[in-house]
C-alpha cells in the first residue's frame, strides 16, 4: 500500500532519515523502533508531506507528492506526538474536522455519513460525554485521544502514528492500542507507528523497522527485528536484561 | 462518565443575528444624529429614506449634513470597522496567536507607507481618484506582512509567541519615521502625518464607501469562504495539514485578501489602529472559537465598536475634532494588556 525508497531527510548538515527504504502492506502493523534521534519521527513527517526529502514515498504505486492535500488525507491519517489547541473549540468541534478531506465542493453541509464517522469516532475513543468540553479543560491524555478520535473520523486507509501512547496512563494504553488492532481488522488497511515502549512494539506489531542514526538497521517480521542482539547493539545497552529485571519487580511477592 | 466541563455556550441563530444588524442599523442611526449640529432621529430617517429611493427631500441644514457629510462617513466607517474586525480574526485564527492583527503586526504601517508613497509621488490610476493610493496601500500591506511572517518564521515557527508582535510593532516605529521624513521633504500634501499614523474619517465621500464596499464584499467574501480552513489552522497549522488542507495556498489566499482590505481600508481613513485586535475577542467571547460563527459576528462587532468610537472623536471635545485612533488605541491599549496577560497565564 505505502512504499518508501530511499527516502532522505536532510537539516543542515546532519542527516535526520539517510536513504531508508520500506514496504507497508494491507494488514500489517509496522513499528519504527530505535533510540532517541534515530529519526523515526522524522520519516513520519516527511510521510506526513511536513518537510522536504529525497526520494520517493508511493500510494498504491502513485508518488504522494502528485497527490492533492485533501487526497492524501483520505489515503493517510496522521496523529502526530504533540497536539495543542489554543482556543476553546470543543472537543466534537476538532473531532469533526477530521472530515475535511471528505467534503466536496463549496458550502457542502456535511453529510449523513459524516455525523456517523464522528459519532462512532468519539464513541469509540470513549469521549461521547466529553464531546461539549472546550480542548482548554482537557487534560494531556484526553488531548491525545481527541485527535486519535479526529483520525479515525477522517476514515484513512492508513494510520500514521507517533507514539500514539503519548501521555496516554496504563488503562487507556491498553484501550488505544486494542482499539487500533480492532480498526486494522478490517480489510485494506495499515498502521505505521512509532512507538518507544519495545514490549508495546513486540505485543501489537506485525513488522518493525529498527532505525538508529537515520539508518534502517534491521526490518521484517517483528520477532526477527527486535531480537535481543540487534537491540543490544542499537541501543547500546542490554535491553533484555533490564526488560527481565522489571518484569521481576512483579514477580517477587 | 459524566463531566461537567461541557461549556453553556450561547446559541448564535438567526435570532442573534437579527439583534446584531438590528444593533448596528440602531448606531448607524445614532451616529447619523449626533454631531455638532444635532438632527432629530425623525428628520434622520426621513432624509435617508426619501434619498434612498430617489424622492425629493425637504430643503435645509438638515439635508446637507445629513446626505452629503454624516451619510457617506457612517457608511465608510461601518465598512471599515468591519472589514478591520474580519481581518483581524482572520489573521488571529490563520497564525493561531489571540494578538495579531493589522495594527499589532505592522500591517496598517505598511500599508500607509505605500499610500503616502502614492500621494508624494501623484500615483495614480486612469478612472478612480483614489485608485492609486489603493493599490501601493494593498502592495505595500502584503508585502509588509511576508516580511514580518519571514522574519517571524526565523525566530518562532509556530508564530504562536509574542516575537511576532515584537516584531511589527517596531516595523510600525521604522515605518512612521519613514513616512513622517516623506511628508517632512514633500511640499505639497493634501493628507497630514497625524491622518496616517492615527486615522481619521472627516471628508470622507460616496466614493470612498463604494469602494470598500467592493472590497468588503469580494475580499471580505473570500475570507467568509475559507472559515473551516480558518478552523483548522487555528487548531493548529500541522493539523491543518494532517486533515488534507491545503497549507500553503490557503494561507496565501487568506493573507492575500487580508492585505487588500486593509490596503483599501487604510487608503481611505489612515491607520484604525486595534479594531482588529479587540472586536474579534469580544466576538469570541459570545460566539466561541469556531469562525462559522466567529466571523460574522467580527463583522458587526467591529462596524459597531467603530462607529461608537468615530461618534466619540468628534463628540468629546467638539469643535475640535480628535483622531479616530487616539479613541480606538486607548480602548484596544487597555484590552491588549489583559489579553496579554490572560494568554500569558494559560501558557
Amino acid at each position: 500500500m505505502l512504499q518508501g525508497s530511499h527516502i532522505t531527510v536532510r537539516y543542515g548538515d546532519r542527516t535526520a532519515v539517510d536513504d531508508l527504504s520500506f514496504h507497508l502492506r494491507e494488514g500489517q502493523w509496522m513499528m519504527l523502533a530505535g533510540p532517541n534521534g534515530a529519526g523515526k519521527s522524522t520519516l513520519i513527517e516527511a510521510i506526513a508531506q511536513g518537510i522536504p526529502y529525497t526520494g520517493t514515498i508511493e500510494w498504491q504505486g502513485r508518488d504522494i507528492r502528485t497527490l492533492k492535500p485533501a487526497q492524501l488525507a483520505r489515503c493517510i491519517g496522521v496523529l502526530a506526538q504533540k497536539n495543542a489547541v489554543g482556543y476553546a473549540y470543543t472537543v466534537e468541534e476538532v473531532v469533526g474536522l477530521g472530515r475535511y478531506a471528505h467534503k466536496t465542493g463549496f458550502l457542502s453541509g456535511e453529510c449523513e455519513e459524516g455525523k456517523a464517522q464522528v459519532e462512532k469516532a468519539l464513541e469509540m475513543t470513549g469521549l461521547t460525554a466529553l464531546r461539549h468540553a472546550s480542548m482548554l479543560t482537557l487534560s494531556g491524555g484526553e488531548t491525545q485521544r481527541v485527535f486519535l478520535a479526529q483520525v479515525f473520523a477522517q476514515n484513512p486507509r492508513v494510520l500514521i502514528l507517533d507514539e500514539p501512547a503519548n501521555h496516554l496512563d496504563l488503562k487507556y494504553q491498553q484501550y488505544v492500542f486494542t482499539l487500533i488492532q480492532s480498526w486494522l481488522k478490517e480489510p485494506g488497511r495499515a498502521v505505521l507507528s512509532v512507538v518507544h515502549d519495545l514490549s508495546l512494539a513486540r505485543r501489537y506489531g506485525t513488522h518493525a523497522v529498527l532505525m538508529d542514526r537515520g539508518k534502517s538497521v534491521s526490518q521484517g517480521l517483528v520477532a526477527d527485528v527486535l531480537t535481543p542482539d540487534l537491540l543490544s547493539w542499537v541501543y547500546e545497552m542490554d535491553v533484555c536484561l533490564w526488560m527481565r529485571d522489571m518484569l521481576s519487580q512483579w514477580e517477587s511477592r | 462518565m459524566k463531566d461537567d466541563r461541557s461549556m453553556k455556550r450561547e446559541r448564535f441563530t438567526p435570532v442573534t443575528y437579527a439583534l446584531l444588524a438590528a444593533g448596528l442599523l440602531l448606531t448607524m442611526i445614532l451616529c447619523a444624529c449626533v454631531g455638532s449640529v444635532r438632527i432629530s432621529f425623525q428628520d434622520t430617517v426621513i432624509a435617508v429614506w426619501n434619498a434612498l429611493w430617489g424622492r425629493s427631500v425637504p430643503q435645509g441644514i438638515a439635508k446637507n449634513i445629513i446626505l452629503n457629510v454624516r451619510l457617506p462617513r457612517v457608511l465608510c466607517v461601518t465598512l471599515s470597522g468591519a472589514s478591520l474586525s474580519l481581518c483581524g480574526a482572520a489573521m488571529q485564527g490563520l497564525l493561531r496567536n489571540p494578538l495579531a492583527d493589522g495594527s499589532t503586526m505592522g500591517v496598517s504601517s505598511g500599508a500607509a507607507l505605500g499610500a503616502v508613497i502614492a500621494m508624494v509621488t501623484g500615483f495614480t490610476l486612469p478612472g478612480s481618484a483614489y485608485g492609486g493610493m489603493m493599490v501601493m496601500a494593498m502592495a505595500f500591506a502584503f508585502g509588509s506582512l511576508v516580511l514580518i511572517l519571514t522574519l517571524a518564521y526565523a525566530l518562532d515557527r509556530s508564530l504562536a509567541t509574542g516575537s511576532i508582535i515584537l516584531i511589527g510593532v517596531i516595523f510600525t516605529m521604522f515605518i512612521s519615521s519613514i513616512i513622517s521624513l516623506i511628508i517632512t521633504f514633500a511640499s505639497d500634501h493634501t493628507r497630514s502625518l497625524n491622518f496616517w499614523t492615527l486615522g481619521s474619517f472627516s471628508g470622507v465621500n460616496y466614493d470612498q464607501a463604494r469602494l470598500l464596499l467592493l472590497a468588503l464584499a469580494v475580499f471580505g467574501g473570500v475570507i467568509l469562504r475559507f472559515s473551516p480552513e480558518l478552523n483548522a489552522f487555528a487548531v493548529g497549522e500541522d493539523n491543518a495539514r494532517h486533515i488534507g488542507v491545503n497549507v500553503k495556498r490557503v494561507k496565501l489566499i487568506i493573507l492575500i485578501a487580508v492585505s487588500a482590505l486593509i490596503g483599501v481600508c487604510v487608503s481611505v481613513s489612515g491607520t484604525v489602529s486595534f479594531v482588529g485586535l479587540v472586536m474579534p475577542h469580544i466576538a469570541r467571547m459570545l460566539t466561541g472559537p469556531n469562525h462559522k460563527r466567529l466571523l460574522p459576528a467580527s463583522l458587526f462587532s467591529g462596524a459597531i465598536f467603530l462607529l461608537l468610537a468615530d461618534l466619540t472623536a468628534r463628540t468629546l471635545l467638539s469643535p475640535i475634532e480628535l483622531s479616530i485612533g487616539v479613541v480606538t488605541s486607548l480602548v484596544g491599549a487597555a484590552a491588549f494588556v489583559v489579553i496579554f496577560y490572560r494568554t500569558g497565564k494559560a501558557r
